[in-house]
């Protein structure tokens, strides 16, 4: 947000005699514009990439008609369809609430965007709490799905809102766990420290040291199940919960689930990539931002690839993974991670 | 505990026996054929669309009679003594003016009986599949030369409910 005002200061005459409350508002509000173009244009991309991606797997073709070069105007013709649809609100429905969930549960991925770091200079706002922030606002979504699978007045919904809970709180423990383990060698929480403190050579990165290299993994497999991806989407699965939390939804209010679930994918990737993968750093060939994208794009490529490849897990399951595996594997992890950082002090 | 570490390396392991599979899949060539621009190729012999070259047709009715749901309605004419000889295409003196044939082809079960009898190989089975109609008359297909567009009866369309005997 500084670069942005400082490239507003140098490139726009008489930005400097504008009164120093605008001054202020006018990058915030730029900044933000950008995450939300960011959150909102990534999806249209990403749904049609993981259509394409499902469909190759499959060994079929995909959507390929709908603009030309293989269907890629897809997500914009679903899009146009379902802001055109009929808006339902069943008639038992909790009608505030209802309308209230798909709004909260987009505004927990899209809040934690402010803090991504996209490359040295642009990050919307360097909060030196950056990693809590993160894990603390993206913990609204799950609020906003009980929101929804209450509201809904329907036992498929209520049974999707309550399993997502469970899951993603299960799951937040060992990933936050993973988190740490990066953060205790840096010692700052704030992102652009965490990605600073991996420069100097690929071989910096903290997904090439072996701490950090099975906490990413823990990682990885945590954030899959909180953004409720296949093979944890028992949530939503469609065999058995009709659609889980979204059922009653349609139209615009579902694709705003849609839409927060993809955004979701990519911010669990983009702090994949920032924790673990070296952030915006890369060879000098191409600028940060780019390498940020690549890498994180990587990331959500192997979430489809995986859900493509995977069946569902059964709710026990599920809860034996995060509990018994991957909680265990977490501390092990942090206390490694903890021993290694006093011995480097040097402490005795 | 051996079996838990085991457990867990067996389930990285299989996951990624299953991300090879798919991996590999993801870049073998779909099989996928855009059917309007690219079209299945029928295999040989394949019973689609009757067609009945009516030039050909001595009108012996032997087809109507073979049909398993009655969807050929044929009526004849016994040609004058002094009109002039016609044959069909293999030679066979054609003494009947065949003044109706339909086919109506919503009802027809592709069966092929109605072609192994015809004498002279003029009602076959053409390969053309694609003859979807927006209203069911115009599945009624007309091969006799003249004939009058006027409802035929037995309605065709309308099939007959052959159990309410």
């Amino acid at each position: 947000m500084e670069y942005l005002r400082q490239v507003l200061f140098q490139n726009v005459t008489g930005f400097d005699q504008l009164p120093g409350s605008l001054q202020v508002f006018i990058p915030m509000l730029l900044g933000c514009l950008l995450c939300l173009g960011l959150v909102t244009l990534f999806p249209l991309v990403a749904v049609w990439l993981e259509r394409k991606v499902a469909a190759h797997i499959q060994d079929r073709l995909g959507p390929m008609r709908v603009g030309g070069w293989h269907g890629w105007a897809q997500t914009i013709a679903d899009g146009v369809k379902l802001l055109l649809k009929e808006d339902i609100i069943p008639a038992e429905a909790d009608r505030l609430l209802f309308k209230l969930a798909p709004i909260m549960v987009f505004v927990g991925g899209f809040a934690a965007f402010v803090v991504l770091p996209f490359s040295d200079q642009f990050i919307v706002s360097d909060l030196n709490i950056g990693v809590l922030y993160i894990v603390a606002i993206s913990s609204l979504g799950v609020v906003g799905i009980i929101m929804a699978g209450w509201a809904s007045n329907n036992k498929y919904a209520l049974f999707g809102g309550m399993r997502a809970a469970a899951q993603i709180v299960s799951y937040e423990i060992p990933t936050m766990l993973a988190i740490l383990t990066v953060v205790i060698p840096v010692g700052s929480l704030s992102m652009q420290d965490i990605v600073r403190a991996q420069s100097g050579g690929i071989s910096n990165w903290f997904i090439f040291q072996p701490i950090t290299f099975l906490a990413f993994w823990v990682f990885y497999i945590g954030t899959l199940a909180e953004v409720n991806r296949t093979p944890f989407d028992i949530p939503e699965a469609e065999s058995e919960l009709v659609a889980g939390y979204h059922t009653e939804y349609s139209g615009m209010r579902f694709a705003f689930f849609f839409l927060a679930e993809y955004a979701n994918m990519f911010l669990v990737s983009a702090i994949g990539v920032t924790l673990f993968w070296g952030g915006w750093q890369g060879p000098s060939w191409l600028p940060g931002p780019i390498w940020f994208f690549l890498k994180a794009m990587a990331l959500v490529f192997v979430q489809m690839w995986l859900r493509w490849t995977l069946p569902r897990l059964r709710v026990d399951q599920l809860m034996y993974v995060s509990w018994k595996i991957l909680l265990p594997i977490s501390f092990v992890l942090v206390l490694a991670a903890g021993t290694l950082a006093l011995v480097a002090e040097g402490t005795p | 505990m051996k079996r838990y570490f085991l457990d867990i390396i067996e389930s990285i392991w299989t996951v990624l026996l299953g991300m090879k599979i798919t991996g590999l899949h993801l870049f073998t060539r779909s099989c996928t054929l855009q059917y309007p621009l690219v079209k299945w190729e029928l295999p040989e012999r394949s019973r689609m669309r009757l067609f009945n070259k009516i030039e050909d047709c001595i009108g012996c009715g032997q087809c109507v009679r073979a049909c398993p749901v009655d969807c050929i309605y044929m009526t004849t004419e016994k040609r004058g003594k002094e009109a002039p000889p016609i044959f069909a295409a293999d030679g066979t003196p054609i003494k009947l003016s065949v003044t109706q044939f339909d086919i109506d082809m919503s009802l027809c079960c592709y069966c092929n009986l109605c072609v192994y009898p015809c004498p002279t190989h003029c009602l076959v089975m053409t390969p053309e599949y694609e003859f979807a109609v927006h209203t069911k008359q115009d599945f009624l297909y007309r091969f006799a030369k003249d004939e009058p567009l006027a409802p035929v009866t037995p309605s065709p369309v309308t099939p007959q409910p052959a159990l309410v005997k």
